[in-house]
């Protein structure tokens, strides 16, 4: 286990710094200015603020002053916002898009669980098919389709949630259901399958022969073996929560990290498309370690290299 | 069954404890690291357009950065909420005969927000900041106006004690302008000619806009700011008159229909930017008592790159400009009673009287594209209309193609999208055939719009010069009389949309906010769109 | 042969597969062909702006008059279009590899499954945003140079770069078909008798893979469709003046008030989208669920 560890570690830093060269690379060398305005700016002022930013110069030399500044953990000056570092937007933007996917991830895990084993109760029952259908449907609708027809319902219509907007409680409501709804149901799934397969497995049938009520057989023995394939799919729920919650956020306008993302791959800023791709990546690393880790505790006979 | 305590222990602890750590993860997030923002309770709440990229008044060049921090800072002079130029700072001024020094006398007993006092120096080594070009300031060049301004801008001078500006003493601030120019004042109330606290500056670095550290001398002082979330401002008690509205909240909402959203369910008091209002509700809001439209010193236009076949052809620049059913596209697409423009002055400015410019005529423009060699757009060659991809550009752009396909029947003009910075850099290096622009007055006078097209002006991006265009334009900058100055003007505007056709003015902008008369007090339409914070007072409040 | 039989099964299991299946003809047919006879073309503007449905526009009309029905079907034409073309170039990596890594087993194996690892751990749709708006300019200038104007250089670059983000679940699973059917022993046999690898490869396993290749290829397929939509709705996808669903319901979305509700403009595009994704997905879980011998259901 501690090679699994050591070994992903020891993968991750070559990994990001190819990816945070690919990125600030592919930002620098695109048309576009990150300096322009509508009014011309001056070439004198234009080669100034190249030089504040350290963009000046061979693209060699910008990068290796780039390297520079992250290896000792400055992620550089955004020239988008240009009073505020990189490091300081990510501490800032960060824990709102860490509060809105973890509630997600939770509410994904909770109804997932909940509806998958229910189903898989009801095998081939009515409740079972129905559930299935709606947990292919919840994958099936994008998110931001889900998400304007629930705002149209819930917060225009009936007017019982906010419409867009962070910093109250019941601002969260809506985002996060969007959010989580895919994942709830590919969660659903997973359990539901697996479940059906433990189900059929010896060592309940013996704890059924032994006499422990159904309830009982289904939540001590067979749920905690069924969910293995749902803590595998944790490294994967985090790339697609990542990702999912950009478009929540520019939809609800919600100041994560998403929108800054999007923002700044558009106005080619570089050091904050790159200072944004090594914190998603480094997150999604250190996710899929945990998740790997989780299974690989609770299920010591899956073989791991 | 063979399964050891210890191994059954640990996976009947799996599921709740995974559903327990996600759950702690996002309550340990929430709480400790300020997911859940929770701010003093503000007094007015209005929609601002967008996050600002800066609250350096120096640095910051858009429209929405410009208004927080007018309110945090003040020039010499400031606008009262018509828009009239008033005094700020100075309490008076002298200009002296020939218009080219300007003497201002400071208010007394003038402090900075932390209770320093703020003299003539301040300026003076404010614009002394604003001009050197290691700030980078992208709008220094309001400061070219100065004696040898423009030379300390770029940097051939190093010496800024030969700039046109001094401070003989506390309270007085003499500056020596190059040439007259009639709206020097109004620069002066302008955000980057504004003071800032210097020793701040120096002592914070980049870090000097933060809240808690910001020094400032207008009616607010900068009191939250947490990015694309809000920004709360709360009235300065050193600023030389009473602040009416204690406490405003700023957001930062940049759709247009979230803006209205927050308006409607009153969220919001108060949405300032045009472009925060969405185009397709105006007509149906158009009456209710908070909407508020107002004429704004503001023009869309199409430019021709005059350099490419076969916009070298006047004729065909002309046929085009004939051609655009301008009153289809402010009637269906941007709805909000935007009059139709034939000339690229707004109207609005006194004294000054437009010339007609080319009005919709749809016969005579296929006939002058016809003697051009594309009769009825047979054999018009593939062009690009190239256009930013946000807003209500996209429409706009599609619905012209298609009126010129109706009306002259060219369908070789193919449309181009770009993202805001890189549509930009296209425009700036004038690699487009047709590119659908638009242009904000810095000031309430139509030079702001005239000499944007000298020859290689930094905002001419036409390829189009004339030595008789730019000649006019200096005659005009030493004429001393202004009724013979907009004279010139006038006959420069001619060249530009009735006989040389470089651009094809399509709208004037409207400039439209929403309040209750009832709930927001001070807000006037003026032309220049311009509303100072100081102004505002909530009616029936005492302050 | 014994794909074609156990396809016949699952659609006697369900008869939804087969409405499924009518359904996504439907969809591409209309697209292609019933695009032409809606009465209007997909760029006819009309002062007729921003309507509900009518007779004369049966999905109603957006802000430039455009015919929505119209629109919505030009939008099927470029989803499907990327998640196609997407879905081959994704399928041409994930199989080569695959087949390539699991043949060749050992260090070899070992290696190449450890790059699918990281780059499965790898936020790639961020990626995807970061490359496609970087080299849209100079693409711009190769498509130029080569004298190819159809194509935008962003709806190329969209191709190729989302079809090399879902390649990895391919690779894995034809690498693991490929280590069980390499033991088998008519694999053995043609080692032995002296054939050359690319013709084990080809004549012998590969028959052998296209079910699965079937199966993943119907669900890649409302991957890389939703991958599209994501980016085009949020302003990085699918270039103007062409609209895919992405784009459509992003238009719609910027639009929803409380005062005037263009449901329509909403509902028809997101609902088609939503509905292809469903059979789509529908189809390629019952094709999984009998094709595939490693899951029993």
């Amino acid at each position: 286990m501690t090679a699994l560890i050591l070994r992903r570690l020891l993968q991750a830093i070559p990994v990001l710094f190819i990816v945070v060269t690919l990125t600030f690379l592919l930002v620098r060398s695109a048309p576009g200015n990150p300096f322009s305005t509508e009014k011309k700016i001056p070439a004198e002022i234009m080669e100034e603020l190249e030089k504040q930013y350290d963009l000046h110069g061979t693209m060699g030399h910008q990068y290796l002053q780039y390297m520079t500044k992250v290896a000792h953990g400055n992620l550089g000056i955004s020239t988008q916002y240009r009073n505020r570092t990189v490091n300081e937007i990510i501490a800032q933007t960060l824990p709102v898009s860490m509060t809105l996917g973890s509630l997600a991830y939770f509410l994904a895990l909770l109804f997932g669980v909940t509806c998958g084993g229910w189903a898989a109760i009801r095998h081939n029952q009515a409740g079972d098919r129905f559930l299935m259908l709606i947990a292919l449907l919840g994958i099936s609708i994008p998110s931001f389709v889900l998400a304007p027809v629930m705002v149209m319902i819930f917060a225009i219509k009936l007017n019982v949630l906010p419409v867009a907007g962070w910093g109250s409680p019941d601002q969260i409501i809506l985002p996060a259901i969007c959010l989580s709804i895919p994942f709830a149901a590919t969660i659903a799934r997973l359990t539901r399958g697996s479940l059906l397969e433990v189900l059929k497995l010896d060592f309940v049938r013996t704890a059924r022969a032994k006499g422990l009520s159904e309830d009982a057989v289904l939540f001590r023995h067979a749920l905690k073996v069924a969910i293995l394939p749902v803590i595998g799919y944790s490294g994967p729920a985090a790339a697609g929560i990542l990702t999912g919650s950009i478009v929540i956020e520019t939809l609800f306008g919600i100041p994560g990290i998403g929108p800054f993302f999007v923002n700044s791959a558009l106005n080619f800023d570089p050091f904050m498309t790159s200072g944004v791709v090594l914190v998603y990546s480094s997150f999604l690393i250190l996710f899929n370690l945990l998740a790997d880790l989780l299974y690989f505790v609770v299920d010591r006979r899956v073989k791991l290299e | 069954m063979g399964r050891s305590v210890s191994s059954r222990l640990s996976r009947a602890l799996v599921l709740p404890a995974f559903l327990a750590g996600a759950l702690f993860l996002f309550f340990a997030f929430f709480y400790f690291f300020g997911g859940w923002s929770l701010s003093a309770p503000a007094d007015l709440v209005l929609c601002n357009g967008d996050e600002p990229q800066s609250l350096d008044p120096a640095i910051v060049t858009g429209q929405l950065e410009g208004r927080i921090c007018l309110a945090l800072f003040e020039g010499l002079t400031t606008r009262n909420a018509k828009g009239d130029i008033i005094p700020g700072m100075a309490q008076s001024w002298t200009i002296s005969p020939d218009g080219l020094t300007y003497t201002f006398t400071l208010r007394p007993g003038l402090r900075w927000s932390n209770g320093d006092p703020l003299t003539a120096s301040d300026f003076l080594n404010s614009w002394e900041r604003t001009l050197n070009p290691a700030t980078g300031s992208e709008y220094s060049y309001q400061l070219y106006y100065l004696v040898n301004g423009e030379a300390y801008g770029t940097g051939k001078l190093k010496d800024f004690s030969q700039v046109g500006v001094k401070a003989p003493d506390d309270r007085t601030l003499v500056i020596t302008l190059t040439h007259p120019t009639a709206y020097f004042l109004e620069l002066t109330s302008f955000q980057t000619l504004c003071p800032v606290h210097l020793p701040t500056v120096k002592k914070y670095g980049k870090d000097w806009i933060k809240p808690g550290r910001m020094v400032s001398n207008g009616p607010y002082v900068l009191k939250e700011w947490r990015l694309n979330d809000y920004i709360l401002v709360e009235a300065n008690p050193y600023y030389w008159r009473p602040v009416p509205v204690h406490r405003i909240k700023v957001l930062p909402t940049n759709s247009p229909t979230a803006c209205f959203n927050l308006f409607y369910s009153h969220k919001t008091d108060l949405i300032l930017d045009t472009r925060s209002i969405p185009s397709t509700l105006v007509q149906d809001i158009r009456n209710e008592p908070y909407f508020h439209a107002n004429p704004f010193g503001a023009t869309s236009f199409v430019r021709f790159n005059v350099k490419r076949k076969p916009f070298d052809d006047v004729r065909v620049r002309k046929a085009l400009a004939l051609a655009l059913d301008k009153e289809d596209i402010v009637t269906k697409i941007t709805r909000a009673g935007e009059p139709v423009a034939n000339t690229l002055v707004p109207p609005g400015n006194a004294g000054y009287t437009p010339p007609k410019g080319l009005i919709y005529n749809p016969d005579e423009a296929r006939r002058l594209l016809a003697e051009a060699g594309y009769p009825n757009g047979h054999g018009f060659p593939d062009v690009n209309l190239l256009y930013a991809g946000r807003g209500v550009g996209p429409q706009v752009a599609t619905e012209m193609q298609a009126l010129w396909r109706r009306d002259l029947g060219i369908t070789s003009i193919h449309l181009r999208a770009q993202e805001w910075k890189v549509y930009l850099n296209t425009q700036q290096l004038i690699d487009f055939d047709l590119c659908l622009s638009a242009w904000i007055g810095d000031y309430n006078d139509p030079q702001t719009f005239i000499d944007m097209f000298v020859t290689d002006g930094g905002n001419n991006d036409t390829g189009w010069g004339d030595p008789k265009y730019d000649q006019m334009l200096q005659t005009s900058e030493n004429t001393a009389d202004p009724a013979r100055r907009m004279q010139i003007l006038r006959d420069m505007e001619k060249i530009l949309v009735e006989d040389e056709v470089p651009i094809v003015p399509v709208y004037f902008w409207v400039g439209m906010s929403l309040y209750y008369p009832g709930k927001v007090g001070g807000f006037e339409p003026n032309f220049v769109d311009d509303h100072r914070w100081g102004e505002f007072y909530i009616p029936g409040k005492k302050p | 042969m014994r794909t074609l039989g156990l396809f016949f099964n699952v659609v006697r299991r369900d008869p939804l597969f087969i409405v499924c299946g009518l359904f996504l003809m439907a969809v591409v047919g209309l697209a292609l062909v019933g695009i032409h006879y809606t009465g209007y073309t997909y760029d006819q503007i009309s002062d007729a702006s921003l309507l509900p449905p009518s007779r004369a526009h049966w999905f109603g009309t957006d802000v430039n008059g455009h015919d929505l029905l119209t629109r919505t079907l030009y939008g099927a034409q470029i989803s499907l279009f990327v998640a196609a073309t997407g879905t081959i170039v994704s399928l041409t990596v994930g199989v080569t590899y695959g087949m390539i890594s699991g043949y060749a087993g050992g260090r070899v194996d070992n290696l190449m499954m450890r790059v699918v690892e990281i780059i499965y751990s790898l936020p790639t749709l961020v990626l995807v945003i970061v490359l496609v708006t970087s080299l849209d300019g100079p693409v711009a200038a190769l498509l130029k140079g080569a004298g190819v104007t159809q194509f935008p250089p962003r709806l190329v670059l969209i191709v190729i770069f989302l079809g090399l983000t879902e390649w990895l679940t391919m690779a894995r699973i034809i690498r693991g078909q490929v280590l069980v059917l390499k033991e088998q022993a008519f694999v053995q046999a043609s080692l032995a008798l002296g054939q050359s690898h690319l013709r084990i490869l080809w004549q012998h396993l590969f028959p052998n893979l296209t079910g699965i290749i079937v199966v993943y290829l119907t669900l890649t397929i409302p991957a890389i469709m939703l991958d599209e939509s994501f980016m085009s709705f949020l302003g990085v996808g699918v270039p103007a003046p062409l609209a895919s669903w992405g784009t459509l319901v992003s238009d719609a979305a910027s639009l929803i008030n409380p005062i005037r509700l263009y449901w329509w403009m909403l509902i028809f595009p997101g609902g088609l989208m939503t509905l292809t994704l469903l059979a789509l997905n529908f189809l390629g879980d019952g094709l999984r669920d009998a094709l595939d011998p490693r899951i029993r259901k």
